[in-house]
């Protein structure tokens, strides 16, 4: 009989690499959607650049805390497109993976863990939101909303925005039995008010201060304001700077730990 | 003898208050074709599971191929091949592709997968279907490709949890002749099925699992000769009819059974059971002898028929 020095031997490989195959699977089934990934991909700037960009833009020719408007909404915009799609991506296709294509118990069933199988996830939508997010950058020097040099910070940020929403979306998504409308609800009543009041379209400081708090606990803001401070110099305390960067971490990083946790638990129930 | 590639001592599963697996201890050999035979909701897939390493025990000991699966999980599952009871296939790929990626979550090469995909394709007979997607395919062949990818790996050991529930007859055949091959080639086989058919065709050795606990051990020959009798006769006489007729003829064969809608006569001679019944004026509408199955060890043991 093979001995056990033997199996586990055997069982190295997938232990060091369980967390890429599970990305090179994600890659493979993009592949079924990828026209879907590249279409929204380029249209979406175009439409937010044509309406606000020429559009809105037009009707505030003061621009927006010194600089023009696009030049103002254009970090905004890239943030919440792509965290928008991160929120996406916690919800259905988490819960898809458990409840109605089962993929992860079909994983969980070889040497690959429960923490590879998230972690291969991340990656694979690292990879994803690095193109979109590309893509969009590539949109707004070309439209004169960012300049090329320091912009392109925006790019790491706007993934680390992704994730920060994603992962404790995911972390709830994983316990869910079924979607009753929970994620419906969470479009409307978390992603939408996220996107309407974290001083996407205008400053914070415009927001009724009752409401102020939206945008404190809202990584989009963070990130947004993150954004400005690379593409057009928005100045602000460093301390500022640091929380938001803080926020969007502590976000990213405990939602992933609950997320890992809770496909640990379903996994292995 | 040599080391089992499962010895299960006392191992529970609990979920709060239900408890799905009752302390059961069984083992299995290398090479052997092992069935955990019982109706629905018995704790069989719950048992799978915690051998398959994919569910940790509430208590016992438990080890797979001389490992604890609560804390070797990966490295028993590199050497598993595991057909799960509800088809998971990944619907996004196609038919050769699922085997390929999961080829790829034991660290086999790109070019070791692609080998083997071809082969198993063939096994599976299921290589004109390569380029197919998953969601067209029958359920036989769904049930035959689940199969495949679970041999991608060249497993020591292959778990089926009701691995032919849902398909038509032909289906089961062509399934259950893919796994007497295997079989054949010493590849370990341990399935949970609620068809005694199933389990008289694929397994050497049985436990009777009911209520999470093990009800009785052995051959399918040895249940049924420890369990039943030769053969069973099977008379109606219609639903309201059944139960006074049994009374009158209760001292023919060894032992009865009064189900609703049929009495079921143990005895090791049923066609002059039969005779003496039909003597005695009590003609059936319709009265059948046949040998003992599984079926009826079951119905001893539990008072229940398998398939409820």
């Amino acid at each position: 009989m093979t001995s056990v020095a033997d199996i586990k031997a055997d069982a190295e490989k997938p232990r060091r690499w369980g967390w890429w195959y599970v990305t090179e699977l994600r890659l493979r089934e993009m592949r079924g959607y990828v026209s879907y990934v590249v279409t929204s991909s380029f249209a979406n700037p175009l439409m937010y650049l044509l309406a606000l960009g020429i559009g809105l833009a037009n009707l505030i020719p003061e621009g927006m805390e010194g600089v023009p408007f696009l030049v103002f909404v254009a970090p905004a915009l890239l943030m919440s497109t792509i965290l928008t799609v991160g929120a996406e991506e916690g919800m259905y296709p988490v819960l898809s993976g458990f409840k109605w294509h089962k993929i992860f118990f079909a994983i969980h069933a070889t040497p690959i863990t429960p923490g590879q199988i998230v972690g291969g996830f991340l990656v694979h939508l690292t990879i994803r939101f690095t193109f979109t997010a590309g893509v969009f950058y590539g949109f707004l020097v070309a439209f004169g909303a960012v300049p090329f040099a320091s912009g392109w910070v925006m790019i790491p940020i706007a993934i680390l925005g992704a994730f920060s929403i994603l992962t404790p979306l995911g972390a709830y998504a994983a316990r869910l039995d079924d979607d009753t409308g929970q994620f419906a609800l969470i479009q409307r009543l978390v992603v939408m008010p996220m996107f309407l009041f974290s001083g996407t379209f205008f400053p914070l400081s415009q927001v009724p201060d009752w409401l102020e708090w939206v945008g404190w606990v809202s990584p989009l803001w963070h990130a947004t304001q993150l954004g400005r401070t690379f593409s057009y110099g928005a100045i602000e305390p460093i301390w500022l700077s640091a929380t938001h960067l803080a926020v969007l971490i502590a976000y990213a990083v405990i939602g992933g730990y609950f997320m890992k946790r809770a496909f640990v638990a379903r996994l292995t129930r | 003898m040599s080391v089992p590639v499962i010895r299960a001592e006392n191992i529970a599963k609990k979920y709060g208050d239900f408890v799905a697996v009752d302390g059961i201890s069984f083992e299995v050999q290398r090479g052997e074709s092992f069935g955990l035979l019982g109706p629905n909701g018995a704790g069989k897939s719950t048992t799978m599971k915690m051998i398959a390493a994919v569910s940790t025990r509430t208590s016992g000991s438990l080890e797979v191929l001389g490992m604890d699966p609560n804390t070797d999980g990966p490295a028993i599952r590199s050497q598993l091949g595991v057909v799960p009871q509800e088809d998971n296939l990944d619907q996004e790929l196609r038919v050769r592709e699922n085997l390929i990626t999961y080829g790829r979550f034991f660290g086999m090469s790109h070019a070791a997968v692609a080998k083997r995909a071809d082969e198993l394709l063939e096994f599976a007979q299921l290589t004109d279907r390569a380029k197919s997607k998953v969601e067209p395919l029958s359920g036989g062949m769904k049930r035959r490709l689940t199969i495949a990818r679970s041999l991608m790996n060249d497993p020591l050991m292959l778990l089926l949890d009701e691995p032919t529930t849902g398909l038509d007859p032909q289906a089961r055949h062509i399934l259950w002749d893919r796994l007497f091959r295997l079989k054949e080639q010493g590849t370990t086989l341990v399935l949970t099925t609620h068809y005694m058919d199933e389990a008289e065709q694929l397994s050497d050795r049985i436990v009777v699992v009911d209520k999470g606990a093990i009800m009785a051990e052995g051959s399918p020959a040895q249940l049924i000769r420890q369990y039943s009798s030769k053969e069973v006769l099977e008379v109606r006489y219609g639903s309201d009819k059944n139960a006074p007729v049994a009374k009158a003829i209760a001292d023919i064969g060894e032992r009865q059974e009064i189900l609703p809608d049929r009495i079921l006569i143990y005895s090791d001679n049923g066609e002059r059971d039969l005779a003496e019944i039909t003597k005695r004026g009590h003609h059936p509408m319709t009265s059948l002898v046949r040998r003992s199955s599984l079926e009826d060890v079951f119905l001893r043991l539990t008072g229940r028929s398998l398939v409820e």
